[in-house]
């Protein structure tokens, strides 16, 4: 086995194990807070594959993860660590709101425009962040944390004072304009053209970071910033336009949750896409191609919690449980590398030996 | 506006303003001694909020104040430890290890509320217990300084007991001279027989123990029961403080009033007619406010003295 | 040798996570109170092997004995308990913490919970008037020179108990001068009975200093010699496994146009510090301009300079006549510099991209990789791969594979090509050879040369005085920011010359050095 061979192996070990643990957490959990845990588990696991409708909102749920998780591996990729796509979200759900509540516009433009709008608002917020590492050396870490209330209370502000809905008892908007709204594609389900976007954009992405120039610098700017300056390419600014691209897609991605799913602005907190995001492309391993896969994953959790909560007596925060307790596991660097390296050390010594001998036939 | 400023140069406001740095003081210490061991605990948010729900949960259930404590102290310990296991042994990146504890905490103490009570908001149906507030004989018969100083909660004395504890750790004991070294040279410190992965250990649990006992503070002194999301980013300011008081305690203190203040001006605040959101954004756009200030300082310190000792020439 | 043994490492072999084999079967044996050499090419396993006998890593397999008891040591303190101390080649202290607290650190006085500073300070001071090592014991560590650190490192050592001293080419950083006043100290400390281990691969240094001489090469013991017994050109041969030639032969050859232009160069630091101090030069076309120095001189900001990394100098620098004040790196770049950096492992790669990506870092704009659409040309790119390591000599498995899995002299052959093959007009060559085996050392130099014979400006910054004399055609000595000496002619100038300049002892007076403009 060569040392690639090694990684992919220990890597499918290490996902798979992940998933048991995950699996023992979730039945722990469930055994200890259900009176009917069998009936919970079945509703768990099995309850989202039961009908059209419950596959079609493990897509539909999938959609907004997807786009935050880009936003988020963008962000990772350029070796910063702002959080930023929780706020771009929430903040493009405002936007887009804003435009299809008060500017009337034709079919189909209104909701590129909400979109467009949401992808600005996404990106201006994600780049304050940025510019202020980039300038003053102020931790990304923090500052984007605080933003993302900041944009919490500011959307929340937006629906409150402007466009609320004064018949209903709970915080909602008016009725978005249904010229905004993006078009059901699968019958029976909510799948909306936004999952389509959301996949050409994971394409984009993909090509972007391995096959574009600026891909090429932001790979090289993640991976050493002082070598990326050296060589001459203003690896700041590489950090910025990481940040600033990510702000789009998360923006963008809020857009489109809000005029695909929904009919009213209905959140009175923001819904922690962005949080989750981070799990998500962390899962999918730097690779835009594997995130609608991951997103997938973690949208069938959220999927079976909804299901179980309603038919039994466990609540569905054990989706988020679950999301702590995998992450903690995907970032543990050490995780199996006891065994990878017993593997390594095998294949070294292997491959010495050989050459001995090779060098020995040589010199007889 | 007269009423607020009025308000501000208030006792009452003083009293308050104490009230509100309270947690975010005692996790800013903790993070004061994480970040000079040299690890960024963005776990401090996940593990307040466990331990405001453990410590109500243990006070209801153990029927008392210190079986709360216990079960609030022993919650945020676990917690830690969980957290440097996983840091320290499995490698995995601080930053990414807290924000996987924070998730957990969202998710699990709304699940234990729900498991507990069947409310998803707060724990009102469970029987509280809080510290007690605690009079200073003497001190509390001063006129204006006696109703600032005295009568607080209990944590509170701790918290400020604390910053000189901190401060006797860093610069008076040897465990803090390890810490103070494993921060700025780990590999100095481990050459000379230091154990640098134990001596982190210590310093997360202790860390931990302070980020608890302000996380009971939410639940158990400024409220007297948990409400769901009630710790509502101060773990992260505290993390703020901690940096912008360049992790030192005295640092960590006056950088920690500096956000209070501002927090608890926007209660003051809730007099005028302003959007109520506007109001709550204050604590974190001053945050967001003080680091920046902070860096910009920092960066023309640095190029100050450089241009005077062109000057000079 | 007769004397009692102190330590013996048996059939030692170490293979690292990456697959590398630092160490295989290597036997190794130390008598007490002897000085004993250890020495090998950079890469050869010296210091992992060193590591090992401290704790910090774990032999695959393999035996340790100190003073003839088996010990399994698995950790710094655990090989401190056992009397072993080492003097790391980056010093391992806490910049911040004073001399005392860093000398005490590990093995606090106590006072009850508390830390005893008075002990602390008595137990210093006492171990620094023993061994007649004097050190400013309350001053910051950062404060310090660099021999003044070796000192604390030494005193250190001492204080946690060391009877066995490991010194890890403790005089790559030290000028002649010092380096003679460390030596007095440790024949002191041998002849009061202690070990010592002495790694280096400067020969005339093991010949005066050592009684005895373990050679390794590609991790695996080469022999032990009493070091009277054997010629430096046998422990050479022994090392490399071929004859080196220390002497390099230089065509003669007709300097060319000026590309490099410095005067009245100045700069202060962050700090205010000032680094250079009114430098003015100049360099050709077809020459090599030297530029020696004890670290810290001026060297690293002269460079960083010129290449652009740092502006806000005073002063004027210019390339083929061009201004390079107020350009970006890339603008520098394009006007023909290449820069071979001093730490090539975090400005000269990144890890744990590819090769071929690691090769085109500075050509990123360059039409050639550009296909239609305005995206990378992988095909060109992969192609241009191949080509480089092929013409570099660069042993690897495949241009795709992970830069970070090679050895250090072929990451600094991939340095190398990068750097020459963007065809440069001036090449800044700062330390191409530290860390790198004899073998690609070699190649580096000969290329270097075809630089200059082909009609580039060379400006070569190294601390290995050898090459700086075979290599440089003028030279110049940096001493505190400033030129202390010019030579027109290195073919009489001794390593001993260079010394004195390099020391401050001596100065030059300011006609003669002013020929470096000439």
């Amino acid at each position: 086995m060569n040392n690639k061979q090694i990684n992919l192996l220990v890597d499918a070990v290490k996902l798979l194990l992940i998933m048991v643990i995950t699996l023992a957490v979730i039945a722990a959990i469930i055994f200890s807070v259900s009176d009917d845990p069998l009936n919970a588990l079945y509703n768990f696991f099995v309850g989202p594959f039961l009908s059209m409708r419950r596959i079609g909102n493990i897509v539909e749920g999938a959609c907004p993860l997807t786009f935050t998780a880009m936003a988020v591996m963008l962000i990772f990729k350029a070796g910063q660590f702002s959080m930023i796509s929780e706020g771009s979200f929430f903040i493009g759900t405002g936007v887009a709101m804003s435009i299809s509540l008060a500017v009337p516009m034709p079919t189909g433009l209104h909701a590129l425009v909400a979109l467009l709008g949401a992808a600005l608002a996404g990106a201006f917020i994600a780049f304050i962040p940025a510019i202020l590492k980039k300038t003053w050396d102020v931790s990304e870490v923090v500052t984007s944390i605080m933003l993302n209330y900041v944009c919490e209370f500011f959307v929340i502000y937006l629906v409150t004072y402007h466009f609320k809905e004064t018949s209903s008892s709970s915080l909602a908007s008016w009725e978005l304009a249904p010229t905004s709204l993006l078009p059901k594609i699968v019958p029976g389900t909510n799948i909306h053209l936004g999952v389509i976007l959301a996949l050409l954009l994971c394409v984009g992405c993909w090509v972007l970071t391995n096959r574009s120039r600026f891909g090429y610098q932001l790979r090289l700017t993640g991976s050493n910033p002082s070598f990326s300056h050296y060589a001459g390419i203003k690896e700041t600014g590489v950090m910025v336009g990481a940040q600033v691209i990510a702000g789009t897609i998360a923006g963008m991605g809020g857009g489109v949750e809000l005029l695909g799913m929904y009919n009213r602005f209905k959140w009175t907190t923001s819904p922690g896409f962005g949080w989750t995001g981070i799990v998500v492309a962390l899962l999918a391993k730097d690779n835009p191609l594997l995130i609608p896969l991951s997103a997938c994953f973690f949208s069938y959790i959220n999927t079976g919690a909804n299901i179980m909560a309603m038919n039994s007596d466990v609540s569905n925060d054990v989706a988020q449980i679950i999301q702590g307790v995998i992450m903690m596991l995907i970032v543990s660097g050490a995780l199996l590398q006891r065994w990878r390296q017993k593997l390594v050390v095998r294949a070294a010594e292997k491959e010495q030996a050989e050459a001995a001998a090779v060098s020995a036939s040589v010199e007889a | 506006m007269s009423t607020v400023l009025a308000n501000i140069f208030s006792a009452e406001f003083v009293y308050m303003w104490i009230r509100v740095v309270t947690p975010i003081l005692l996790a800013s210490l903790g993070g004061c001694i994480c970040n000079q061991a040299g690890v960024v605990n963005l776990g401090l948010e996940g593990i307040m909020l466990l331990s405001a729900l453990a410590g109500v949960i243990g006070g209801a259930y153990g029927g008392g104040l210190l079986a709360g404590v216990a079960c609030g102290l022993g919650v945020a310990l676990l917690v830690s430890l969980i957290f440097a296991y996983f840091h320290l042994n499995m490698e995995a990146d601080a930053t990414l290890c807290g924000t996987a504890i924070n998730t957990f905490a969202a998710g699990a103490t709304v699940m234990a509320l729900f498991t507990l009570t069947g409310e998803k908001g707060t724990s009102s149906s469970l029987l509280s217990f809080s510290f007690p507030t605690i009079n200073i004989p003497l001190i509390d018969r001063i006129p204006i300084l006696g109703s600032i100083v005295s009568g607080h909660n209990f944590v509170t004395y701790v918290a400020f007991l604390a910053v000189f504890l901190t401060w006797f750790l860093f610069y008076r004991t040897p465990l803090g001279l390890r810490i103070r070294s494993i921060g700025e040279n780990p590999d100095a410190a481990a050459s000379v027989g230091v154990n640098v992965r134990r001596t982190r250990y210590v310093a997360i649990l202790l860390c931990g123990l302070l980020t608890g006992m302000g996380g009971m503070y939410m639940s158990m002194g400024y409220l007297s029961m948990f409400t769901r999301g009630m710790v509502a980013g101060r773990g992260f300011i505290a993390l703020a403080a901690a940096a912008m008081g360049q992790s030192t305690p005295i640092g960590a203190l006056l950088s920690s009033m500096l956000f209070a203040f501002f927090e608890s001006i926007s209660n003051t605040l809730q007099l005028l007619a302003l959007p109520s959101q506007f109001i709550r954004m204050l604590p974190y756009v001053a945050t967001i406010l003080g680091l920046t200030i902070y860096s910009i300082q920092k960066k023309n310190k640095a190029y100050a003295r450089a241009q005077a000792a062109v000057q000079e020439k | 040798m007769h004397g009692e043994e102190a330590l013996r490492m048996e059939n030692i072999t170490k293979v690292y996570p990456n697959g590398v084999i630092a160490n295989s079967d290597i036997n190794f044996s130390v008598m007490k109170g002897e000085i004993h050499a250890l020495s090998g090419e950079n890469g050869a396993g010296k210091s992992t092997l060193m590591k090992m006998l401290f704790g910090i890593e774990q032999p695959t397999r393999g035996d340790i004995y100190v003073n003839g008891e088996k010990k399994v040591i698995s950790s710094s303190a655990e090989a401190i308990s056992l009397g072993i101390g080492m003097v790391h080649q980056h010093f391992m202290l806490v910049p911040s913490l004073s001399v005392v607290e860093n000398m005490v650190l590990g093995q606090e006085p106590r006072r009850g919970v508390m830390l005893d500073r008075k002990t602390a300070k008595a137990q210093a001071k006492e171990v620094s008037e023993k061994y007649h090592l004097g050190v400013p014991l309350d001053a910051p560590v950062y404060d310090l020179s660099v021999g003044q650190k070796q000192k604390v490192e030494i005193l250190k050592a001492l204080l946690h108990g060391a009877k066995i001293l490991i010194l890890d080419e403790p005089t790559a950083v030290l000028t002649p001068q010092e380096t003679q006043e460390l030596f007095i100290e440790l024949k002191n400390l041998r002849d009061d009975g202690y070990t010592v281990i002495f790694i280096s691969h400067k020969l005339n240094e093991v010949r005066e200093l050592c009684d005895r001489i373990t050679i390794i090469r590609h991790g695996r013991t080469m022999g032990v010699y009493d070091v009277r017994d054997v010629s430096e050109r046998e422990i050479s041969r022994l090392m490399v496994g071929r004859d080196v030639v220390l002497h390099m032969d230089r065509t003669p050859t007709m300097p060319g146009d000026v590309v490099l232009d410095v005067e009245g160069l100045s700069y202060w630091n962050h700090y205010g510090k000032q680094r250079l101090n009114g430098i003015s030069l100049r360099a050709r076309r077809n020459e090599v301009l030297g530029v020696a120095g004890v670290e810290g001189n001026g060297q690293a900001e002269l460079v960083d300079i010129i290449s652009g990394n740092l502006s806000r100098f005073q002063g004027s620098v210019r390339v083929l006549g061009k201004e390079v004040s107020g350009m970006s790196i890339r603008q520098v770049r394009e006007l023909g510099v290449s820069y071979i950096p001093e730490d090539r492992m975090t400005m000269g790669m990144a890890g744990d991209l590819s090769i071929t990506d690691n090769l085109m870092a500075d050509k990123s704009y360059r039409d050639r990789f550009v296909g239609k659409v305005g995206l990378l040309d992988k095909k060109s790119i992969q192609e241009y791969g191949a080509e480089m390591v092929e013409r570099y000599q660069v042993v690897c498995k495949s241009p795709d594979q992970p830069i970070s899995s090679l050895s250090g002299g072929n990451i600094q052959k991939v340095v190398l090509a990068r750097e020459l093959s963007s065809n440069p007009e001036l090449v800044i060559a700062d330390q191409p050879t530290r860390g790198v085996d004899v073998g690609a050392s070699e190649f580096i130099r000969q290329e270097l040369r075809n630089l200059r014979d082909q009609g580039k400006c060379v400006l070569l910054v190294s601390s290995d005085l050898n090459e700086l004399l075979g290599l440089s055609d003028r030279l110049i000595v940096l001493c505190d920011g400033g030129i202390a000496a010019y030579f027109a002619d290195t073919s009489e100038v001794t390593e001993e010359d260079l010394g004195r300049f390099m020391l401050g002892i001596d100065r030059q007076a300011d006609e003669e050095i002013a020929g470096v403009r000439a």
